[in-house]
């Protein structure tokens, strides 16, 4: 199991295995080996990147576009860059929420871009299932890049990605993630992923940010951040989303920060080697100490938007890969 | 033409007034029931205009559906008077009340009329309405309640939106009082369903969607028996969903308050796994809940708890469902489908055939204070000939309804309607 854990070189992926599925619009479904599979391909890409020539062929005359109906700046351009080293055509759509109220739907959107043959759409939502609706309308692959509070797989891959390779083989791994787990969809594909890799994982959030029956996951559940990361691996942080905050889940940040923000003291409960990770953008000094967030010793932040151009390399790669093109 | 008498030989008849299920016949003139009974015709044929042989199939008293949206004034894109006419008719439906949600709101004498008018021109089935609660349903101000139940308003609520404001429910319960109208509630706390899309628990939870608690029901449904033990006014819980909500409903009737309630079917014949990945056809107010609270709903009918079923016909165009889950519309179509669903209740052995009939017909007629919902002489001819055995195959394309948004689609079903009679004329045929 734990074979592929130096980034590997080349073939033997590729050989043993093919991504059995047209679209990634979750973890949800997806098993141990086709996991794998995207990091171990992932690993490759991260050696491409560091070189001085970043640019291959492999999405050569494909098309993708970036669809994004909610704003963001770092998974977009994440995107964006790994079309591009990949030799890829992309375009980059950004549609405010506002202006599809005002007509045109999710479906005439789609539809209209299925008319144009991409081969790979990308899309971010701030509606829960809006990206799966939108992959029945399409005939290319879909890449959930996030929708509304239910899963952000390609998030989820890089956070594994990123432990992998600091910490070996995922299985046997206890990691925390705390914070705002309720809007959390990075959360709920990370919960699903660890899970499907045999770590174990423990969630950490006051009541009012856990969602119901969030135990039916298989987690551990607490309301103490000290007891919930004591002796843990990976000390996962969540944004406080605060713009999906539509009512008072918390008292004030202040209060928040005491007891729910990562600081020194609260990570020194953790294993004496364990690593801090923030899938960003992060509000330091609500969920996390500034110091901490820049501690390279202990913090991984960096390393996780280097590890998202790898894993979204490999997605594009893999669900592109001995596929025809998008044709009439 | 008044002379027209019409026999109908050869019938199951069932009558959950006078708990008549027998072999017999039935005779109509003048748009009522003449005469009726096992030993009606037995010597020989009648001297009548036309006879019509029932062929063994069930008779019973027309269906009362004390749960429709109708969409006209103002939405006639999704469904009209006469479309969902039609539509109750193929689904033997005799009388069906309008919810006052239209636009304008029915909460003003001229809009009771234009329904009544309408309904006449589309000459199908008995259309009646509700008034609203509040002027505009914005829980503010009562309608001028007397005025409307003059025009033919049936009872008063604020269709799919709660009455919320304690005060108001008070005075409303206290004021339809005096004219022996019932408050119909929409049973969930807002504030507390917030702008759910769900029920609350695990699935949602895994589908990320914003969920309703099934509290909020039974927290709305309590507060108001309060003010109905203090108003002594007539309160209805429409669609009750929740076992927690049935159980209180069960407690206050023992306790002898003036309250009854329905359901619809899909919270008896559907759970919240409905959904599965985001199907808006299963989006529906209250939400689908729990396989728990299901077998609940199923329990609460069989004893009598729950009074009547109604359809809580809503229908939505294509554009009001395929969106996102949370931006979908909550509702679904339900008059075509209404007998066959309940007929899985007696099919599973959960409910008398008798039963079925009185949840559909005669107790919501009584609520309503209509003379239809029995075969007893003098009553109106509006009934329903139905093959409870049939099997069929629910299709939302061959559904009448204008709107096609079924959560039923391919589910097969027994029990089907062979003819709709209104006032002794004949208004479908299979």
């Amino acid at each position: 199991m734990s074979a592929a854990r130096k980034p590997s070189e080349k073939s033997e992926p590729e050989a043993i295995y093919r991504f059995p599925h047209k679209h990634l619009l979750g973890i949800e479904g997806l098993g141990r080996k086709e996991i794998e599979l995207i990091l171990d391909l992932s690993d490759s890409y991260v050696e491409q990147n560091r070189r001085h020539d970043k640019k291959s062929d492999v999405l050569r005359g494909r098309t993708i576009i970036n669809l994004f109906f909610e704003n963001s700046t770092r998974t977009r351009t994440s995107f964006e860059l790994a079309g591009k080293r990949l030799g890829g055509d992309v375009i980059n759509m950004s549609v405010s929420t506002s202006s599809i109220k005002k007509g045109e739907t999710l479906i005439d959107t789609s539809m209209t871009l299925n008319a144009m043959h991409p081969d790979v759409l990308c899309v971010r939502h701030p509606h829960s299932g809006a990206v799966k609706l939108l992959s029945e309308k399409v005939n290319c692959a879909v890449i959930n890049g996030g929708d509304g509070t239910h899963e952000h797989p390609t998030q989820a891959l890089l956070d594994a990605q990123t432990i992998r390779r600091h910490k070996g083989p995922i299985e046997g791994l206890t990691v925390a993630i705390c914070g705002d787990i309720l809007h959390s969809r990075v959360a709920r594909s990370n919960i699903l992923l660890l899970s499907t890799m045999g770590a174990r994982v423990r969630i950490v959030a006051p009541p009012t940010l856990m969602p119901t029956a969030i135990e039916r996951y298989g987690v551990e559940v607490f309301n103490n951040i000290r007891d919930g990361i004591a002796d843990c691996d990976i000390v996962m942080m969540l944004r406080l989303q605060q713009e999906r905050m539509k009512g008072m889940f918390v008292p004030s940040i202040r209060e928040y920060f005491h007891f729910f923000g990562l600081t020194a003291e609260k990570l020194a409960f953790a294993k004496p080697d364990a690593l801090v990770m923030h899938p960003g953008p992060m509000n330091r000094g609500v969920e996390i100490d500034s110091e901490l967030a820049d501690d390279i010793d202990r913090s991984l932040i960096r390393e996780q938007v280097e590890m998202g151009v790898a894993v979204r390399m490999a997605c594009l790669d893999l669900l592109t890969r001995d596929r025809p093109g998008n044709e009439p | 033409m008044s002379a027209e008498r019409v026999a109908y030989l050869n019938a199951r008849l069932l009558d959950p007034a006078t708990g008549l299920d027998a072999p017999g016949a039935l005779l109509v003139q003048d748009g009522r029931i003449a005469d009726v009974g096992p030993h009606l015709f037995k010597d020989g044929a009648p001297s009548v205009s036309k006879v019509v042989d029932c062929k063994g199939l069930c008779l019973a008293p027309g269906l009362v559906d004390m749960r429709v949206q109708l969409r006209e004034p103002g939405e006639e894109h999704k469904e009209t008077i006469r479309t969902a006419s039609e539509a109750a008719a193929a689904g033997g439906v005799t009388t069906m009340v309008s919810l006052p949600n239209t636009n304008p709101v029915i909460d003003d004498v001229s809009v009771v009329e234009f329904v009544a008018r309408r309904a006449q021109e589309a000459g199908r089935i008995n259309v009646r309405c509700y008034g609203s609660v509040t002027r505009g349903m914005r829980g503010e101000e009562l309608t001028e309640m007397g005025l409307l139940a003059e025009a033919g308003a049936l009872g008063f609520t604020d269709g799919t939106r709660a009455v919320a404001s304690s005060l108001v429910m008070r005075r409303a319960l206290s004021y339809a009082k005096g004219f022996g109208l019932m408050i119909i509630q929409h049973p969930e706390d807002p504030a507390l369903a917030g702008d759910g899309a769900m029920n609350e628990g695990e699935i949602a939870t895994r589908l990320g969607l914003s969920a309703i608690p099934a509290d909020a029901e039974v927290i709305m449904i309590e507060r108001d028996l309060r003010l109905v033990a203090l108003t002594g006014g007539r309160y209805h819980a429409a669609h009750v969903s929740t076992a927690a909500a049935i159980e209180v409903v069960r407690r206050a009737k023992a306790s002898g308050l003036k309250v009854s309630c329905d359901t619809a079917p899909h919270y008896f014949a559907l759970n919240e796994t409905a959904v599965g990945e985001y199907r808006t056809f299963a989006k529906v107010s209250p939400p689908l809940r729990s396989e728990d609270d299901r077998r609940a709903v199923v329990d609460g009918l069989a004893d009598g708890t729950i009074d009547a079923i109604a359809s809580d016909h809503a229908p939505h165009d294509q554009d009001s469902k395929r969106l996102p889950f949370e931006q979908a519309a909550f509702g679904a179509v339900g008059l075509e489908t209404l007998l066959p669903l309940t007929l899985e209740l007696v099919h599973n052995g959960r409910l008398s055939l008798l039963d079925a009939v009185r949840r559909l017909s005669t107790a919501p007629a009584a609520l309503l204070g209509l003379p239809a919902g029995t075969l007893r002489r003098g009553a109106p001819a509006d009934f329903v000939l139905f093959d409870p055995e049939k099997p069929w195959l629910i299709e939302e394309k061959k559904l009448r309804s204008k709107s096609k948004n079924s959560p039923y689609d391919a589910r097969p079903v027994q029990g089907q309607v062979a003819r709709t009679v209104v006032g002794g004329r004949t208004v479908f045929h299979a």
